[in-house]
């Protein structure tokens, strides 16, 4: 009966890794592009992105998550609950994702920009060669962070009715009246998967350390 | 000098908001020629430097290149930019490559030359400096004097018509300061064209051929090393000289 159920969760979380293999990636794209334009746009530029970002970390990822979810399921976009939610999801993580490179990416120094560009470098061989480069491992330690909580708030999408963990987990409490046995099920495998996406990106971060190097 | 005019200033201005940083400046710099600009900090030497390999615009004046005016509008900077060496202050070196990585970078990627050849060219670079054996070092595995000396070595491997040295020893500890003055004396020596802003007194005097001296924004006085430092000509010149020599402990008559 216990594997049953813990089965009807563990399948879930099929669900709940593609919603996040979905979020994440969609938003690191937008955030990377916003945070260039940011650092290397114009002066407009800038101002739009960082208004961008200021709303969409403003407000809470629930909320934001209902709005996107009636744009992108209505009459002008149709997607299912599935495909709407993570696409919402990457949404929201791509402010927080822009804020992480834009930081990563100033970190890296204007210095190192100038010292292209006096090699006959232009800015997209500049940044292409030796801005996102080093920008990238800059970034590797609070996008770990990212990764855990796009993990977690993927559970959100259970209000959309996408039978992931969470869904599940509120189903089988209903059924058969264990709450605790169903949420801690739930719990348990959330940490599971947080730990593991984090201990993986704690490797990467290794393997892609300079030696020495403390900017 | 009797050489061709490599790099050619005319009434170079310019200007951030209120302050004017240099104004109506002209100079000229001969093949071959090594060309020291002395003065106080903040007189618009490093502007200047970075002006005329168009990392910073000018407000107004003409720059030219082996008679080619790079000032233009039409003008692709980026490529002007690969005739021009700059070795900078902090060296920037790029912290993600190693030494020899930082010299091929140039070649591979904006010369687009083939790898086997880069290699080949960035090796010679790094034992013209002394690095060789550093090749494989990070920058934060180096010390300040071997950064800059690799900083050169990627300057040169883009073989330009001129290097241009902002200040290259003043970040450096004192006893590093030695072997970065060596490198820049035998590039002299070899007939590199080049223009260095400096407090380095000694190098001036020893390796220069023509020293000019700036001051807010302007050219007080220029000559030969002998000349400006045993007959300067204009009273900043003469207070400015005594000094700097004070404080290197030498007394020259004033």
């Amino acid at each position: 009966m216990v594997s049953k159920f813990f089965s009807y969760i563990v399948q879930g979380t099929a669900v709940t890794v593609e919603v996040t293999l979905i979020a994440l990636p969609f938003g690191l794209m937008i955030g990377l592009i916003f945070a260039l334009l940011y650092n290397y746009g114009g002066k407009w530029s800038t101002r739009l992105t960082g208004l961008y970002s200021l709303l969409m970390r403003g407000v809470p990822p629930i909320v934001l998550l209902f709005i996107l979810y009636f744009f992108l399921s209505g009459q002008f976009i149709n997607l299912t609950p599935f495909w709407a939610g993570s696409l919402a999801l990457g949404i929201i993580s791509s402010a927080y994702q822009m804020e992480i490179l834009r930081g990563a990416l100033q970190a890296v120094g204007g210095g190192q920009m100038t010292a292209a560009r006096a090699i006959g470098m232009n800015r997209m061989q500049a940044l292409r060669y030796i801005i996102i480069p080093q920008a990238i491992r800059l970034a590797i330690p609070p996008w770990s962070n990212e990764v855990s909580i796009v993990l977690k708030d993927s559970s959100l999408v259970y209000a959309l009715g996408v039978p992931e963990i969470l869904r599940r987990a509120q189903q089988l409490s209903a059924t058969t009246q264990q709450p605790f046995l169903a949420f801690g099920a739930a719990a348990l495998i959330y940490f599971a998967l947080v730990f593991l996406a984090n201990r993986g990106l704690d490797y990467l971060a290794q393997k892609t350390r300079l030696p020495a190097y403390n900017p | 000098m009797d050489t061709p005019i490599i790099l050619q200033a005319i009434n170079l201005t310019k200007i951030y908001g209120e302050n004017v940083i240099f104004k109506d400046i002209s100079l000229e710099v001969h093949k071959g020629e090594t060309i020291v600009i002395i003065g106080p900090s903040g007189t618009g030497k490093s502007t200047l430097l970075r002006c005329l390999n168009l990392l910073t615009p000018v407000d107004s004046g003409q720059i030219y290149l082996e008679g080619r005016e790079i000032t233009a509008h039409s003008v692709n900077q980026d490529e002007v930019r690969q005739q021009i060496g700059m070795v900078f202050q902090n060296f920037l070196l790029f912290n993600h490559l190693t030494a020899r990585d930082n010299v091929m970078i140039g070649l591979t990627k904006v010369k687009k030359m083939p790898k086997e050849k880069a290699l080949e060219k960035a090796m010679h670079e790094l034992s013209r400096v002394g690095l060789a054996d550093r090749a494989g070092h990070y920058p934060s595995q180096l010390s300040g004097g071997q950064q800059q000396r690799v900083a050169i070595a990627r300057a040169l491997a883009m073989d330009p018509k001129i290097m241009l040295f902002d200040e290259p020893t003043s970040a450096l500890d004192p006893e590093l300061i030695g072997e970065v003055l060596s490198v820049m004396a035998q590039l002299a020596h070899e007939h590199m064209t080049m223009v260095v802003v400096t407090h380095e007194m000694g190098f001036a005097r020893e390796v220069a051929d023509r020293i000019i001296f700036m001051e807010k924004g302007s050219i007080v006085e220029q000559g030969p090393p002998d000349e400006l430092f045993e007959r300067p000509q204009h009273p900043r010149t003469r207070e400015f000289l005594w000094k700097i020599t004070e404080l290197y402990g030498k007394k020259e008559k004033k």
